[in-house]
């Protein structure tokens, strides 16, 4: 253990850094300054992201505890960049409404505590440091769902996320140590030696996919999400869905190619029908809402579904499709979740009805949403197409016609819900529409990067081809 | 810049310069140039086809290759044969006329011309792509602008049939989605590399259990968007509801995607699977043929007359490409022609009718030719042409395609056929009943004796339409020629 090895953490020693300076910022910054919290929240964070491309050897640590590699550091990056949008369309709201109640500092602290916990979490090389991080991922979540103090809907928002968190970590919890009862070890290298089809391992291997589920929200284990989204401040749902889960896909399936590897056999079954599931229940419910968060939620409950589309292929071409989509599902969420957050910011209008005539009032606003929208959707040129597009090639690609097929059934059914939302904004007309208005330079920013990469991400194939081959580490 | 890219670039330059324009007079303006270009351009190549077609006798000419994803070997792959050619410069065609016809546009132009020209850039992407992947991304990216063309500037129930359309060619692109990645991961069967090079899967004897599996997949996929029974309703609903250059458009261009597609994909790369199936689609075809037909007669709408029309006829485009005879082929290719200039032309010319005298209801409608003398005098010709009278467009497309069903010996295709036959006794009993009703026969409202003539940009479009119509019909040889020269390669891999 020396100096250079330490450097390997680096991503997440320079965010603890960044979590202790606003700490002191914090204690040190005037009161009636507390707004330049924000501009250096952002400055640092955006510091961070750009110091994260440096590159970073692969090695572990720690006794293989903490592992690091180009896919994993790749990964961090796409969740820096994710959080740095958030941060971007967020502060507005920041600005105007947390810092006046001095609990400005506190979001940023328990934003970034979160996603610190994630780092942790992606680079386990051991259970223990996983289960750590999925708490420091998740509790402090919970918290920032409930930051809305004077609002009802955002209490019962951080409740039903704590509670079933500590459910689905303890059923997790519970199937990692029947997995350490079978093979005697909680390194992920140890187990995958020892790992075979016996009953109780596979009974742990489920309860620990319960408890992942959980966080990406598949089907049985979505029922928290509509609610926490519509309770929860829209930056908080907005991490929910991107970052939050976008880091709990990637770990599961780095677990599911490498340590539970062996048990394909088994676990291809359950993925396919969650996956079924997970599409279906998510857009049949997406269907018939009419709170953009909610709609928004089960929007991404079914997009998990396609996720696990690329899952269930357990090879290099799956993980690449997957790490290639989640990036453009970020992106895509995030615009979708930054156009909702602005308008409430605005006018506290949260519906689809509300959103009617929209075009004609802003017309930007109307036209990032649906590139957004047509992202989820996939639709081309938008980049959610190419994502979609990998994903179903790479479930073809073993054979799994039928569930391609239903897979591309689903895409037209969430093309349908999509799509009321551009009929409110541009079909529709309204008696009294949301008045025309400007965004602040953070928001319009962070809109700006997001529309930037919808476009990019799927016509610039050299990126696609990156990811390629930074997935072969795990196979 | 090669040729043929710039079918894709020089729209994409139109949409973008129309971002920057303001009000209806800047926006036609600019839609007009870029399509006369477009129009310019497709002449041009298919005079340039000629030439090259001289000196080349490889099955596509002017090929350009530009790799896009390197793990899925993705390529930006264009080239085109006679028959691409033919209907490149239809859709050039159409478009110009459309942007003449939506002349006064009332309603946000700009946004109303920027779709129109997205969904001729996927049209004309379409059209040039020898990829299975570009191919599939520029369908989609013809379809998408429908829903807003209809919902936004369309009437009746638009927000219905908007929806209705997009919803159901997207399920269609989802079988299709399947039998496209079916083909893509059986191009290796000869021992090569994946591909979703259109040719070189030719090249390769995809296993028959493959064939038979995913040639309904794609053959369905494509034949919704040519509207085959009993996947049509979305067409005539999405007809009616469409606003007038978004007709033209999408029974002129949009569904001749479908016929194109089929032959194209479906039947080229699966010949085997086309042989297993043909007998039941061909049933469907058949069906569509005379249910669309009969469908135009129990009709009292102008537009929904003219949608079930479409069904009948591009029905018929199916029937003879399922009847894998070569005549019935050219004939195939040849109604595509005929029928979009022809159904385009009628729409235009309902949407003028409609614009004077506010309905699209027969019983409401009647002498016009006395008060819109150029407006009826076109319409009937359009008409003639429509049900297949010798010296037009038409004739020419059903009599090979009738001859060439009628030379397969099995009784099944003959008796299909004749009952195929029976739909051109139907048209006729509908067109002449439409124009001896609304043009000829009294004049059932004084309020039309003031209806204004033709603007100028109306009689553009309408000549615009009918220089092809008339030259089709009169000298039909040199395309025909074009395009029998193009089946070649299909005679040899499907039959």
């Amino acid at each position: 253990m020396n100096f250079s090895s330490f450097l390997l953490m680096r991503q997440e020693i320079l965010l603890l850094t960044i979590i202790l300076l606003l700490l002191i910022g914090e204690i040190f910054i005037p009161k009636n300054k507390k707004s330049s919290l924000v501009h250096l929240a952002l400055f640092l964070f955006g510091i961070h992201t750009v110091a994260g491309f440096y590159a970073i050897d692969e090695s572990s640590i720690f006794g293989g505890s903490f592992q690091t590699n180009n896919l994993i550091h790749f990964f961090k990056n796409v969740l820096n960049i994710g959080v740095f949008i958030l941060l971007l369309q967020s502060a507005d709201w920041i600005e105007e409404k947390l810092i006046n109640e001095n609990r400005g500092a506190e979001f940023f602290l328990l934003l970034f505590s979160s996603l610190l916990g994630m780092y942790f979490m992606i680079s386990a090389g051991d259970f223990l440091m996983f289960y750590i991080g999925l708490e420091l991922s998740t509790l402090p979540v919970a918290a920032l769902a409930a930051y809305e103090t004077t609002k009802r809907k955002s209490s019962e928002a951080g409740i039903k996320l704590i509670l079933s968190a500590a459910l689905a970590s303890g059923v997790s919890l519970f199937g990692i140590s029947l997995l350490y009862a079978t093979s005697g070890s909680i390194f992920f290298n140890d187990i995958i030696e020892v790992i075979s089809s016996t009953n109780l391992t596979i009974l742990g291997f489920i309860l620990f996919l319960a408890g992942l589920s959980f966080k990406i929200s598949l089907v049985p284990f979505h029922f928290w999400t509509a609610d926490v989204y519509e309770g929860a401040p829209i930056s908080i749902a907005s991490y929910l869905s991107v970052i939050s889960k976008g880091a709990a896909v990637f770990i599961l399936m780095i677990l599911m190619f490498t340590v539970f590897k062996p048990l394909i056999e088994v676990w291809e079954n359950i993925v396919y029908v969650i996956a079924l599931a997970t599409m279906f229940i998510g857009n049949l419910f997406a269907l018939r809402q009419q709170n953009m968060k909610r709609f928004l939620a089960f929007s991404s409950i079914a997009q998990a579904g396609f996720i696990l589309l690329g899952l269930i292929t357990g090879n290099q071409l799956g993980t690449a499709t997957i790490v290639y989509f989640v990036m453009i599902y970020i992106f895509s969420n995030l615009a979708a979740f930054g156009v909702v957050q602005a308008i409430s910011l605005k006018t506290g209008k949260e519906n689809m009805d509300d959103y009617n005539g929209l075009y004609r009032t802003n017309p930007n606003l109307s036209l990032i949403m649906m590139l957004a929208l047509f992202s989820l959707a996939g639709i081309p040129p938008a980049a959610g197409f190419f994502g979609k597009f990998f994903l179903f090639t790479a479930a073809a690609s073993k054979g799994y016609y039928l569930l391609v097929f239903l897979g591309v059934v689903n895409v037209t059914i969430s093309l349908y819900y999509y799509l009321l939302v551009v009929r409110a904004m541009f079909i529709r007309s309204n008696d009294n529409p949301i008045p025309s208005f400007k965004n602040k330079i953070y928001m319009r920013l962070g809109l700006a990067i997001t529309v930037i990469g919808i476009l990019a991400l799927g016509l610039y194939s050299p990126l696609y081809d990156y990811i390629y081959e930074l997935s072969s580490v795990f196979n | 810049m090669d040729i043929l890219s710039l079918f894709v670039i020089v729209p994409v330059l139109t949409i973008l310069t129309l971002g920057f324009t303001k009000g209806l007079k800047q926006a036609r303006l600019v839609s007009m140039v870029g399509s006369f270009v477009q129009l310019g351009m497709a002449i041009n190549l298919v005079f340039a086809y000629f030439k090259e077609k001289a000196v080349n006798d490889s099955i596509m000419v002017f090929t350009q290759d530009y790799l896009w994803f390197k793990h899925f070997n993705i390529h930006f792959a264009t080239g085109v044969d006679g028959i691409s050619v033919a209907l490149l410069l239809l859709t050039s065609i159409i478009v110009l006329a459309g942007v003449f016809i939506s002349w006064k546009m009332p309603d946000l132009p700009k946004e109303f011309f920027i779709s129109l020209l997205v969904l001729s850039t996927g049209v004309y992407g379409f059209f040039i792509s020898i990829d299975l992947f570009t191919m599939f991304v520029f369908y989609e990216i013809a379809v998408i602008p429908m829903y807003l063309l209809i919902g936004i500037w369309g009437s009746g129930p638009k927000e219905y049939s908007a929806m209705k359309l997009t919803l159901m060619l997207m399920g269609a692109s989802a079988v299709l989605l399947v039998g496209i990645l079916g083909i893509y991961f059986n191009s290796n069967a000869d021992g090569g590399a994946l591909t979703f090079n259109i040719l070189e899967i030719a090249q390769v004897n995809i296993p028959f259990e493959a064939q038979k599996l995913f040639f309904p997949l794609t053959f369905i996929g494509f034949a919704v968007l040519g509207a085959m029974f009993p996947f049509h309703t979305w067409s005539p609903d999405g007809h009616a509801s469409a606003p007038t250059a978004v007709s033209m458009l999408h029974a002129g261009v949009l569904m001749k995607l479908g016929g194109y597609g089929v032959f194209r994909i479906a039947m080229y790369l699966l010949p085997e699977g086309a042989m297993h199936w043909s007998w039941f689609f061909i049933i469907l075809a058949t069906i569509g043929v005379i249910y669309g037909a009969l469908g135009a007669i129990r009709q009292t709408d102008l537009k929904y007359i003219n949608a079930y029309a479409s069904v009948s006829h591009l029905s018929l485009v199916l029937f003879a490409l399922l009847t894998l005879n070569k005549v019935a082929w050219n004939g195939a290719i040849l109604q595509s022609l005929s029928h979009g200039l022809l159904t385009a032309m009628f729409f235009a010319l309902i949407g003028m009718v409609y614009g004077r005298t506010h309905t699209r209801d027969i019983s409401k409608l009647g002498g016009l030719m006395k008060v819109l003398p150029f407006i009826g005098a076109i319409y009937v010709i359009t008409g003639l042409a429509y049900l297949g009278l010798p010296g037009f467009s038409g004739f020419v497309a059903e009599m090979n395609i009738f001859v060439g069903a009628f030379e397969n010996p099995s009784m099944f295709n003959r008796v299909l056929t004749i009952i195929a036959v029976s739909s051109i006794v139907v048209t006729a009993v509908y067109i002449l009943r439409l124009v001896g009703k609304i043009m000829m026969g009294p004049l059932v409202n004084d309020e039309f004796k003031n209806l204004p003539t033709a603007t100028w940009y109306e009689k553009a479009g309408i000549i615009l339409l009918l220089i092809p119509i008339l030259g089709l019909g009169v000298a039909p040889l040199w395309l025909s020629d074009m395009i029998l020269e193009s089946l070649q390669p299909f005679i040899q891999g499907v039959l």
